[in-house]
Formats: structure tokens, C-alpha cells, sequence
């Protein structure tokens, strides 16, 4: 075995190398384009047939064949902002005590139980919401609502204890983790300098880490993105505590129902080829709103941050 | 090392031959069956499956994934057999690519289940009661309507929650069956299947969803499998049926639904037992069905097959009441054999008359 041998075998295990790495990267691809063709296909003859009032229709009804797709898009639109509203503050506002304030020791303890909360499988949290959380609404916070907040139309209506609330409440304890985990990833990776730098001018504590906190904008951003994007295709959680009802109800309170909730309902039992077809064409649809919703997201990244991607802002 | 090369090959040669060999002596000595569908009858059907086997020593695989899937798996020749909770439809009938027969296994009641602190003794409903409920005319607990049927009861003035299955079901499908053939107006305006479009109510997945829903909720009242309530030891209410008599669901009274259908079953197996005119007969019943093509390909798994449904249906019976499913009564049986009868393979009679 001479030097150049050893080199060409190098040379040659390096491409073979580059190749299956390649191959792999472009797997992805590939899956995912063979999702939509697969998705697209089953919904054909619903889209053929229904053509694009299927997304403005309210109206889903098997007995009739009758499908329309506006009430689950907006549920799972209303309960997706209504988690992001409650989860983003406070995930926020965890990750920069962790972060910033806290010691270390307690930031490691507390965001090791928080990745925990995230292993949590979505069934147990759908059962806590449906056997602690909705009582508790039924009992003391919606009757609260409505005779407190009454006049907004959000709070009108009947204490169900389960409903959109319910579900948005479950969905952003459910992304929290995602957004303090990498949010607090994000701000330990900003320049010690930076803040430094800025108490050297005579900032108080709270205006540096306003420093540090705008240097970690594109990460926090991306961290936002990601939990977003596990509420928008959240399913069994949802299901279980959404109340299960296609109405667009303006009121927080009432039951509703969302994109994948319905899938999960009402796929193992649908029988009739139209009926198939308008419940993976539901799916296609929560496909085009994920692709949609990031877009838009990323769209906002760039746009708050100038298109830079610097301090830890790689997330 | 050649020869020893070559020995080595023709032992192997001989083990991987007598490996198919033995293969194939065990592959006569059992049948295997496969089956798909209904998750109502699953407990029942996966004893049988065990019994059957050990008794015969042919096994039969089932797969719980859900009546529409049962019978989409039927439609594509993937199974031996489906099990749906609803009969198909004569439209869906007509998509399937030969004749399906279908053969009820069993029985099965939707009770109503309430929750009202203050009332102690059975709520009892009419039809028109149940009706008005569910299509939102009906609000409130001390209506008129329902305190009429009920003397002596104390109702409160309280607003009715209307729960119902927000999963596709057999459940719903019975249910929504027994609402259209007692309410001309439910059966326009909202019509029967496995999943409605619910004027009113919210919607529980599964039966534990809306039993969960019910007991958390006062004044909340929701449908759930009769075998369900039973374990549970839910308050159930007492229906008003066609003779004009209030029944508590049991299992004696949604056979007894089944035998007074047994009529128009004879004439097609299909007719829905809802609202049954036997005067002990639970009004809200149902029969659970297994699907087979009537012209089946292989005659060793047809004869395995329809030797299964005829020990099914009678053997298989007295087992039926210990997991609360209601037996079918001998007239259903007799409708059975009848179509077992009716079998061919590849166009020639399976069984000899008897």
C-alpha cells in the first residue's frame, strides 16, 4: 500500500461520502414532494368536484356530501394565535430570567424540567385539559369572564369548560418549552461584550438585557416559528378539548373544531369516495396553511431584523 | 476445501428444504384468516378469534381500525372479511366489485346517559323528547314535554347540554338511525351516517369522551354504547318505544329489538332494528355486521370462513352476555344459515344443504 494508493482511496471513500450525505439531504425532498403528490391525488376528486368553494363553504356534511373547510381553517388559525398570545410573553419572559437573572444552576434545573414538559406525549396533555383544566374553566374562570368581559363579544355564551380557550391554553403550554428552550439557547449565545459594553455606557440591568434580547431577535423569531408550527398541526390534544363542533363562533368560549381535529375524527369511519377525498384535501389545505403561516413568518424575520443573521440569530 | 464446500451446500440445499417442506405441511394444516373493521365489536370478536382457535386451530388476524376502513379494505380484496357497525348502503353496495353479503354477529343498545344531581329515579324520554333535544327546540330541563312523561321528578331549571360523538361511529350512526325513523323533520334536516352535521351539542371523542363530557357537566346528557354504561354504572334513561312502553336498555331488551325486527330482517338483512315494534324492545338498537364476497375465491378459506359465522352465531352466543353484547335471537340466526347457504366459490355451492 503506497502513499498515492492511500490517497486515491481517500479521494474516492470522500466522494462516496459526499454522495450518501447528498442523498440523504435529498431525501428530504423527496418525501416531501411525494406527500403532496400522494395528498393531492386523494383529494383530486374532491377538488374536482367542490373546486375552490371548499374553502370558503361553512357547511360539512357527510349525510348530504356537502363539504366546506372554512370552519376548522379557522379554527385551527384562531387556536394556533390564541396559544401564540399566551405562549410567546411568557416563554419570552422565562427565557430571559433563565438566561440573564437567574444562576446558572437553577437556569440548567429548571430548563432540563422544561424539555421535559416538551417529551410530554400530546395525549396526556389533552387528558389534563379535559379532565382538570375544563372543570376548572366550567367552574371559575369562564363564569368570571362572562360576567366580567361579558360585553366583548369573546366572552359571550355558555361555561363549557371546553372550547377554543381550552384549547388555546392547552396548545401554548404545550409550545412554551419550544420557545424557552431555544429562546434561552439563543440569549446565553449573544457576546458576554454586549452587555458588558452596554453597562460600561450606564445602562441599568434591564436596558442591557433589552440589548441582548434585540442582538437575539432572529433567534427568538425562529424559536416562535417552530412552536407555531406544532400548534397549528397539533391533533389529539386539540381533539380532546376543543369541543368538536363546525361553527364559527366569534366567542372564545364556544366549541369549535380545527383542521387535523376533523381528520382525526372523522377518517377511520368515512366511507363514500367524496367524503374520503374532502378530508385528505382537508389535510392538503393544512398543508398549504403550515406553508403559508411560515412563509409569512419567515417574511417577518427578515423583515425585523434587516435580514441580518448575526449574533446567535442561526436558530 | 472444495469438497468440504460442496458438502456444506448440500446441507444447506437439504435444510432449506426440508425448511419449505415443513413450511408448506404446516401452511395446509392451518388456515389463516384476515379481517378488518368495526372497533364496536372488537372484545367480542377477538374471544371468539381465540376460542375458535383453539377448537379448530384455524386463526383468524383482526385488525380494529374502524368500520369505513373495514369495508375499504373489503372493497380492495385486502381481507377476508370486513366488520362494519352500519350496513352498506345499496349505493355503497353497488361500488363494491361483487356481491357483499352481510352476516350480524351481535346486538348492541345506545343508551342516553344524563347528568342530573337532584333526580334519583330513571329519567324517562320520548321520542319526541330525544328529538327536540337534539335539534335545539328542547333548552331547558323542566319543559313542559319532558316533565309531562315524568311525574314526580324534580327537574331543574336548568339548560340542556346536548353532547354527541365527535368521532366518526357506528354509535352516532345507530342513534342518528333511530332520530330519523321516529322524526320526519330529523331525518330532513339532519339525515343519518357515522358522522351528522349536529344542529346543536358538542362534540366528546369516543365514548369515553362524551361520557367524560356528561358527568362533568350538570344538566349535560350524551349517548354512549350500552356496554359502556354498564361498566361505568351510568344513570341511563327509560325510552318510550313504538308499543308505547318506556324500556330500560338491557341486553334482554335490544335482543328483544333485534326479534321484532326479525320480519323485515328476513327479507333483507340490512333493515336498521331501530325503533322496533316488540313491546319489550329498547327502541335505540343495532346490529353489528360482518361483510364476505358471496362468490369467494379460495374454497379451503371459504369453508374455514362459513364454518367460523355458523359457529358464531350459535356456539359463539353464549358467550355474547358476560362482555354485555345482546345475543341474536333464533329468528336472526335462522336469517344467518340462510345466507350462509348462499355462498359459492367461483360460482359452485359451498355447503351441501343440510
Amino acid at each position: 500500500m503506497n502513499q498515492e494508493r492511500v490517497q486515491r482511496r481517500g479521494g474516492s471513500a470522500d466522494q462516496v461520502y459526499k454522495g450518501v450525505l447528498a442523498a440523504a439531504a435529498a431525501l428530504v425532498f423527496v418525501f416531501v414532494a411525494l406527500i403532496v403528490y400522494e395528498v393531492a391525488r386523494g383529494a383530486e376528486l374532491s377538488i374536482r368536484t367542490i373546486g375552490w368553494k371548499f374553502l370558503v363553504q361553512t357547511e360539512w356534511d357527510p349525510v348530504a356530501d356537502k363539504y366546506g373547510a372554512l370552519p376548522y381553517i379557522y379554527g385551527t388559525l384562531v387556536s394556533s394565535l390564541l396559544a401564540l398570545l399566551m405562549a410567546v410573553p411568557l416563554g419570552i419572559g422565562s427565557a430571559v430570567f433563565l438566561a440573564e437573572i437567574a444562576s446558572r444552576r437553577v437556569g440548567s434545573i429548571v430548563s432540563f424540567v422544561m424539555e421535559l414538559l416538551a417529551a410530554i406525549p400530546s395525549i396526556v396533555y389533552g387528558i389534563w385539559g379535559f379532565f382538570v383544566l375544563a372543570p376548572w374553566l366550567r367552574t371559575f374562570i369562564e363564569p368570571w369572564l362572562i360576567a366580567n368581559l361579558g360585553f366583548l363579544p369573546l366572552f359571550r355564551g355558555f361555561p363549557f369548560g371546553i372550547g377554543m380557550l381550552n384549547a388555546g391554553i392547552i396548545l401554548a403550554i404545550m409550545i412554551i418549552p419550544t420557545i424557552v428552550s431555544i429562546s434561552r439557547e439563543v440569549l446565553l449565545a449573544t457576546p458576554a461584550t454586549l452587555r458588558e459594553a452596554s453597562l460600561a455606557l450606564g445602562a441599568t440591568k434591564a436596558e442591557s438585557i433589552g440589548v441582548a434580547l434585540d442582538a437575539a431577535r432572529p433567534g427568538i423569531l425562529g424559536a416562535i416559528i417552530l412552536a407555531l408550527g406544532r400548534a397549528l398541526g397539533e391533533t389529539m390534544a386539540v381533539t380532546m378539548v376543543i369541543g368538536n363542533t363546525n361553527r364559527i363562533s366569534l366567542s372564545l368560549l364556544d366549541p369549535g373544531a380545527t383542521m387535523s381535529s376533523i381528520i382525526a375524527n372523522e377518517f377511520t369511519e368515512a366511507t363514500g369516495n367524496l367524503y374520503l377525498s374532502a378530508l385528505v384535501q382537508i389535510a392538503l389545505v393544512l398543508f398549504a396553511v403550515t406553508i403559508v403561516v411560515n412563509a409569512l413568518a419567515r417574511a417577518l424575520v427578515h423583515f425585523a431584523t434587516g435580514g441580518r443573521r448575526d449574533a446567535a440569530g442561526a436558530a | 476445501m472444495i469438497r468440504f464446500d460442496r458438502r456444506l451446500t448440500a446441507l444447506t440445499l437439504a435444510a432449506l428444504a426440508a425448511l419449505v417442506l415443513s413450511a408448506g405441511i404446516a401452511g395446509a394444516a392451518t388456515v389463516n384468516l384476515t379481517g378488518a373493521g368495526a372497533t364496536f365489536p372488537y372484545p367480542i370478536y377477538s374471544k371468539w378469534f381465540d376460542m375458535y382457535h383453539e377448537k379448530t386451530g384455524v386463526q383468524i388476524n383482526y385488525q380494529s381500525i374502524g368500520s369505513g376502513g373495514g369495508i375499504q379494505q373489503v372493497k380492495a380484496g385486502t381481507v377476508d372479511f370486513g366488520a362494519s357497525d352500519a350496513a352498506l348502503s345499496n349505493a355503497r353496495l353497488k361500488e363494491m366489485p361483487r356481491r357483499v353479503l352481510h352476516f350480524p354477529t351481535v346486538a348492541g343498545a345506545v343508551v342516553l346517559s344524563y347528568n342530573l344531581p337532584s333526580v334519583t329515579q330513571p329519567l324517562k324520554l320520548t321520542p319526541e323528547t330525544i328529538v327536540g333535544v337534539y335539534l335545539g327546540k328542547i333548552t331547558m330541563w323542566n319543559d313542559k314535554r319532558i316533565a309531562a312523561v315524568n311525574p314526580g321528578v324534580e327537574l331543574p331549571n336548568a339548560p340542556i347540554l346536548p353532547v354527541h360523538r365527535s368521532d366518526g361511529s357506528g354509535t352516532t350512526n345507530i342513534f342518528v338511525t333511530y332520530l330519523s325513523a321516529v322524526s320526519s323533520e330529523w331525518k330532513e334536516l339532519v339525515g343519518a351516517n357515522t358522522s351528522v352535521s349536529w344542529p346543536v351539542g358538542i362534540g366528546g371523542k369516543g365514548n369515553e369522551g362524551v361520557a367524560g363530557l356528561v358527568r362533568q357537566t350538570p344538566g349535560a346528557i350524551g349517548y354512549v354504547e350500552l356496554a359502556y354504561a354498564k361498566q361505568n354504572k351510568f344513570a341511563v334513561a327509560h325510552i318510550k318505544n313504538s308499543s308505547g312502553n318506556f324500556v330500560e336498555p338491557t341486553l334482554a331488551s335490544t335482543t328483544a329489538a333485534a326479534e321484532g325486527a326479525s320480519a323485515a330482517l328476513a327479507k333483507d338483512v340490512r333493515t336498521p332494528i331501530v325503533n322496533s315494534p316488540a313491546p319489550n324492545a329498547y327502541p335505540i338498537s343495532g346490529l353489528t355486521f360482518l361483510l364476505i364476497y358471496q362468490d369467494q375465491k379460495d374454497p379451503v378459506k371459504a369453508k374455514a370462513l362459513a364454518d367460523f359465522i355458523r359457529w358464531a352465531i350459535t356456539e359463539g352466543q353464549d358467550v355474547a352476555e358476560s362482555l354485555d353484547y345482546a345475543k341474536l335471537p333464533a329468528p336472526v340466526v335462522k336469517v344467518n344459515e340462510a345466507t350462509l347457504m348462499t355462498l359459492t366459490v367461483t360460482g359452485k355451492r359451498l355447503l351441501a344443504q343440510k
